[in-house]
């Protein structure tokens, strides 16, 4: 889209600033949609268009939202009723239909409702028309929109849990923010694919696989890779640096064997089911959040009563005194990421189906996230990371209700900023590690 | 293959106006990370603030050129503002996580479809270039040799690119040589001891973070200057991307991130044609050339990870300078 200066009018901005505005604006919830245009992402290889039309009258300014493979656009009808949203990759993609933009009295009345599933076709170009007629729309409470966020927030938390409580285990003990914590995730999602693509192998064998390799590679990781820099003297600064070069590297030998585009694993579109309100969660869902609570139970059971998660407590909180005290400090480091590396790659199978599609620069795409539940929770306390991921996943989602989908990551990284400018030790860390 | 062409291709990127973008980026990160000792991870969100800021002056308010660079700067300094306020009390790598996160912040901002009227959204900005165009003192010709051919567009994009690259440099290297310099990089070493000496630490990082956002800010607008905006170049890679050039060249020293600047854009240009052609012609079996040209990036991880942990100094750096004090 180009911008002419016939846009000029408004002073208002130079007043303000676009970036203040933009804040404003986040923290106000004042969105209006109103000025979108009927065209987004025209220039990106795939599309999904459509025209809305009520008994043959054209409908303007409704809203479409299109989402799927960690992508969201949306945008409003022309005066034509027409619409058309680019999308990066042929994959599937869910379609949904803002009902409270249509008109009083008429509604989608459509089997499946207003959220419809397309896939790209060989033309790279799908249509959908939604069927408008008259009708009461089957208008969803904010209650049981809210409800339903919750639900999936939760479900988007745990996933995430999973993957802080390793990076903040990995912290504490170290004192290493290893960026290359992403593509651990991813690394679980490519083996778990490997195991049921490659070897045609069905998922519940697969996951066990994915944990155990990733597991593999964190133990790798750390002899051959972090023990020798740690021996070296290497200051956090500098591994911090090295993690980031790992996070590179990495990243693109994922792309390299994995190509860039999105592939799925078996069973990602099992059907939702209506459970109560507007909650709908597929067996997957239900399968992933049971899954995530029973792994963090018992990772929290050995963290708290085990002989090496009482070492790793120890060593967390002074690694000198631990390692005076006959700890093997070594050997418990070790550990921490063999547990670190298997938590990310679970997390990065459960990413897989809830994005949903696997993808080279996943895991990068859910890091800052990662890291803000983290830090919200208090670096290098296991629980608050936690705590910290919960908060994370239940804002993301509860506040794509009131900010636009395509910015809802944004909410938990203004979070994690303004948290360190209250109470920067985190929900449950102590003053003294801030430094 | 065609060495004749590669080494053209090569040989053109030695200056361009991306390499000198990412010069300036990399001088504002030694102001803040090898000087001052702050780990800025947000250098990417400085680039778009001056890139956006410049286009968004031009064709939403009308402004001149450089009325437009102008705002970019001043933007980026009202940035560093609501960046240093918060985390610069904080320790080093509290800040990195921040500014990355801010960083992130401001892209997702530009690329969102709800200011799309503004920022264009995912399809970036494009055709804020008659002012420039016009300021353009060059009459109509072509100059240079060899790969170093321009036309008077290019010319002009080059020689402003290379005026702020020689001014930025400039002032760097006079601001280290004077005492605030001198206390800038006391801070890096020992701040407490600097605060016991009745310094505020506080004003003299934010002062530093300010300078070299500025500095990143105005890589920004020299990145847009060319062509156009595209919200996908300013991801957190980019921001890895001008850190490696920056540790190439040397954290802690003025020439260093320019060197590096160089070094790592005549590297890329020519992996990114040599690599396609040795598969093209056999040598690389096995790979698709798509595989091959991810392999640059591959390499741009594993040089930064070796030369972090074999010459962390950089190529120009001081051994005693080290910047990883802590």
């Amino acid at each position: 889209m180009t911008l002419s200066k016939s846009q000029t009018g408004s002073k208002y901005w130079i007043q303000i600033g676009l970036l203040t505005t933009a804040l404003t604006l986040i923290f106000g919830g004042l969105f209006s949609t109103s000025a979108l245009a009927d065209e987004v992402g025209a220039d990106l290889p795939y599309k999904v268009q459509g025209n809305v039309k009520n008994e043959g009258i054209a409908l303007e300014g409704v809203r479409i939202v299109v989402a799927g493979g960690g992508y969201t656009a949306e945008t409003v009808t022309d005066a034509e009723g027409k619409w058309l949203i680019g999308v990066p990759e042929k994959a599937g993609y869910s379609v949904s239909l803002d009902q409270s933009s249509l008109p009083e009295g008429i509604a989608v009345v459509e089997e499946g409702g207003a959220e419809q599933s397309v896939e790209i076709g060989p033309s790279g170009v799908v249509t959908k028309n939604f069927f408008i007629g008259a009708g009461e729309r089957i208008v969803v409470s904010m209650l049981d929109q809210v409800i339903a966020r919750i639900v999936y927030g939760l479900n988007f938390g745990l996933m995430l849990g999973l993957a802080s409580v390793g990076l903040s285990l990995v912290f504490g003990t170290t004192g290493l923010s290893n960026f290359a914590h992403a593509e651990m995730v991813t690394f679980g999602a490519l083996a778990a694919f490997f195991v049921t693509s490659v070897l045609d192998l069905p998922i519940w064998i697969a996951i066990p696989v994915a944990v155990v390799l990733s597991g593999a590679m964190g133990w790798g990781l750390d002899s051959g890779l972090w023990r020798p820099l740690r021996r070296r003297g290497l200051g956090l600064v500098q591994l911090m640096i090295v993690s980031i070069g790992l996070s590179l590297a990495a990243r693109y030998v994922f792309q390299f064997f994995a190509s860039g585009g999105t592939t799925q694993l078996p069973g990602f579109d099992s059907p939702k089911i209506k459970l109560f309100g507007a909650t709908a969660l597929s067996v997957i869902d239900i399968a992933s959040m049971v899954l995530s609570l029973v792994v963090i139970i018992a990772f929290a059971w050995w963290l708290m009563k085990s002989q090496t998660g009482k070492a790793t407590r120890a060593i967390s909180d002074n690694p000198d005194l631990a390692a005076a005290s006959g700890i093997d400090v070594d050997r418990v480091i070790r550990t921490v990421w063999i547990i670190a590396a298997a938590l990310a790659g679970l997390s990065g199978v459960l990413w897989a189906y809830f994005r949903p599609g696997i993808k080279w620069d996943m895991g990068a795409q859910i890091l800052l996230l990662i890291f803000a539940a983290v830090t919200l929770g208090g670096l290098g306390t296991a629980f608050g990371a936690l705590l910290g991921s919960l908060v994370v996943g239940l804002l993301v989602e509860v506040s794509s209700l009131v900010i636009p989908s395509d910015l809802k990551y944004v909410g938990a990284l203004v979070v994690l900023i303004v948290i360190l400018l209250v109470r920067p030790q985190g929900i449950l860390g102590r003053k003294e590690r801030i430094g | 293959m065609d060495w004749l062409a590669i080494l053209n291709n090569t040989a053109q990127s030695l200056l361009s106006p991306a390499t000198m973008a990412f010069a300036l980026a990399a001088l504002g990160l030694a102001m803040h990370f090898g000087f001052a000792g702050l780990l800025n991870f947000g250098i990417a969100g400085y680039m778009a603030i001056g890139a956006y800021g410049y286009a968004i002056s031009v064709l939403v308010f009308g402004f001149e050129w450089w009325q437009g660079i102008l705002v970019s700067l001043v933007a980026s300094v009202i940035f560093s503002l609501i960046l240093g306020i918060p985390t610069l009390r904080l320790r080093g790598d509290y800040l990195a996580i921040v500014t990355i996160a801010a960083a992130e912040i401001l892209r997702l901002l530009f690329l969102t479809t709800a200011f799309g009227d503004i920022t264009g959204g995912a399809d970036g900005l494009s055709g804020y270039h008659n002012s420039f165009r016009a300021a353009n003192p060059f009459p109509e010709a072509d100059y240079g040799f060899g790969p170093w051919t321009y036309n008077s567009v290019e010319l002009w994009v080059l020689v402003l690119g290379l005026l702020a690259l020689v001014a930025c440099v400039f002032v760097l290297l006079l601001l280290m040589k004077s005492p605030w310099g001198r206390v800038i990089k006391a801070i890096r070493e020992d701040e407490d001891a600097v605060r016991a000496l009745g310094k505020n630490v506080f004003a003299y990082k934010m002062q530093a973070l300010i300078i070299g956002g500025i500095f990143g800010s105005l890589g920004g607008v020299i990145y847009a200057l060319p062509s156009s905006i595209n919200p996908g170049v300013y991801v957190t890679s980019l921001t890895f991307f001008v850190w490696t050039a920056l540790l190439l060249g040397g954290a802690a020293t003025v020439f260093g991130p320019v060197l590096g600047a160089v070094l790592f854009w005549v590297l890329q240009s020519f992996l990114s044609n040599v690599l396609p052609e040795l598969v093209t012609s056999g040598v690389l079996p096995f790979i698709s050339s798509i595989q091959a040209s991810t392999i640059r990036f591959i390499l741009v991880g594993v040089g930064l990870m070796l030369l972090v942990i074999y010459r962390p100094q950089g190529i120009l750096g001081d051994k005693k300078e080290l910047t990883f004090v802590k």
